[in-house]
């Protein structure tokens, strides 16, 4: 088997180790790092993802893989730096002030990052503030934002609401188990991901990109 | 009023009362806040929950302990009074079901995810339960109701723990599911046979799934539930997934509705 199909199948299974062993081996024999990253660890995720969006496979089998993913990034994220390799985009998430569930939330960071996005996750109970001022700063081009409870949903439409009083070139996206398109729609989101593999997609054409 | 296993014996299906979280949202709680700080600050609002229930006919009484475990009261830096917070809710429910209905002690997830998914140890969920059942099993409840779990794994510790600390206390144990294209499953891969097998196994008396998605869908998980054991069932439904409407949160399913579809639950 190719290497990189290699490193792609040890993300599918989750066996971290294989993967960081086997970048090691092929950043050593100098292929190139975007290669690595898309034909190896995006791969595996993209399969993950299929996956679990057709329901053969759950949150333990994703959490996994996704170990091994970053036991691959962590490897080659500084060549990324070095070669000024681009991702895709750059994306601040986080589960709302008052929401202290996370699963959700994490698991849209692991595929937004399986898709090769830039993801800067500010966990949860995260004020609107706070995620205005990170997406400002580091230049992102989406904010995300989780909620579980009904009652915390109010506070997506205060960080929609502060992106466009500060006049921030961001898009936003909603979800949450309460949260519907209708919602997102009447609090001026730009758009709503129903579960997190929808959620890339959306955050995809948010950017462009599909 | 005789144990709980003699009564659910005798034939016809207990009724138990109905949500907790959502009554204390209406008395004042505030969203995001620890639910359990309420028993320190208005053990009063407890009772005033478990009487209205015990007027509706419920003959079974939760207490407001879902989130009392250390673990997940260290997440409002609460965990010291995790024995204080059992305590009182238990008390409080006590004091108004007295020997008119059952006591049971509601015990949720811990919060984290077990290794190797997340970074919490087996030993730590193990320890948080064990502390949560002395305090709720010396405060005199009648029985155990862990539930909302997803986890094979953490709903296994709690039963163990509970059944270790008091082996004739029963323990009801019921996790929640998602429907798929495939079947029901919980957010972790467990089928409602994986449960029925595995619950029993850890020594559960009753077992079910509360929560999710609306009633109909509870009544086919029950059923699947009936082919996979010869345990007595708990069904403690959702009335739908709440919506957020101009007029504040609503839950989809009616009064109405639930009755009639909790009659078929129940084979009427």
């Amino acid at each position: 088997m190719d290497i990189l199909a290699e490193i792609a199948n040890g993300v599918i299974t989750g066996d971290d180790e294989r993967v960081a062993e086997l970048t090691r081996q092929v950043i050593e024999q100098a292929k190139p790092a975007q290669s690595i990253l898309d034909d190896g660890l995006i791969a595996g995720m993209n399969v993950v993802g299929e996956r679990f969006k057709a329901h053969t496979i759950f949150l333990p089998e994703v959490l996994l893989a996704a170990k091994a993913m970053y036991a691959g990034m962590n490897l080659l994220k500084p060549i990324l730096i070095e070669e000024g390799i681009p991702s895709i985009g750059k994306v601040v998430i986080g589960s709302v002030r008052g929401d202290l569930h996370d699963i959700g939330k994490n698991l849209v960071g692991i595929m937004l990052k399986g898709a090769g996005f830039d993801v800067i996750d500010l966990g949860n109970d995260v004020p609107p503030e706070d995620m205005v001022k990170t997406a400002g700063e580091q230049g992102a081009s989406v904010i995300g934002m989780s909620a579980l409870l009904t009652t915390t949903m109010p506070v997506m439409a205060q960080v929609v609401e502060l992106v466009d009083k500060e006049g921030l070139k961001v898009s936003t996206i909603v979800g949450g188990a309460p949260v519907n398109l209708e919602f997102a729609r009447g609090i001026g989101a730009d758009a709503y991901g129903f579960d997190a593999a929808n959620a890339v997609d959306r955050v995809k054409g948010l950017v462009g990109l599909a | 009023m005789g144990s709980l296993i003699e009564r659910l014996h005798a034939g016809h299906p207990l009724i138990a009362d109905g949500a907790t979280g959502s009554l204390l949202l209406e008395r004042g709680l505030e969203p995001g806040a620890c639910p359990e700080f309420i028993n320190l600050e208005a053990p009063v609002i407890l009772e005033e929950i478990a009487l209205s229930y015990l007027e509706a006919g419920a003959e079974m009484l939760e207490t407001n302990t879902f989130g009392a475990s250390p673990l997940k009261l260290a997440a409002y830096d609460l965990e010291d009074r995790t024995e204080e917070i059992n305590q009182i809710a238990v008390q409080a429910v006590r004091t108004v079901g007295g020997d008119r209905a059952y006591v049971a002690g509601s015990v949720g997830p811990c919060g984290k995810l077990l290794e190797p998914y997340g970074d919490t140890s087996p030993e730590e969920v193990r320890a948080s339960f064990h502390r949560q059942a002395r305090c709720l099993l010396s405060a005199g409840v009648d029985c155990i109701c862990i539930e909302t779990m997803i986890d094979l794994t953490e709903a296994n510790l709690a039963i163990g723990a509970f059944k270790e600390t008091s082996p004739a206390t029963p323990v009801m144990a019921t996790m929640t599911f998602d429907a798929t294209p495939r079947g029901y499953y919980t957010m972790m891969g467990v089928s409602v046979e994986d449960a029925a097998a595995g619950l029993t196994e850890a020594g559960a008396d009753i077992i079910g799934s509360n929560c999710g998605n609306g009633i109909e869908r509870m009544i086919e998980i029950a059923q699947a539930f009936k082919v996979a054991t010869s345990l007595p069932l708990i069904i403690q439904s959702n009335a739908g997934l709440p919506q957020v409407t101009g007029n504040g949160t609503v839950y989809p399913e009616t009064p109405e509705f639930m009755a009639e579809k909790a009659a078929e639950l129940a084979g009427w």
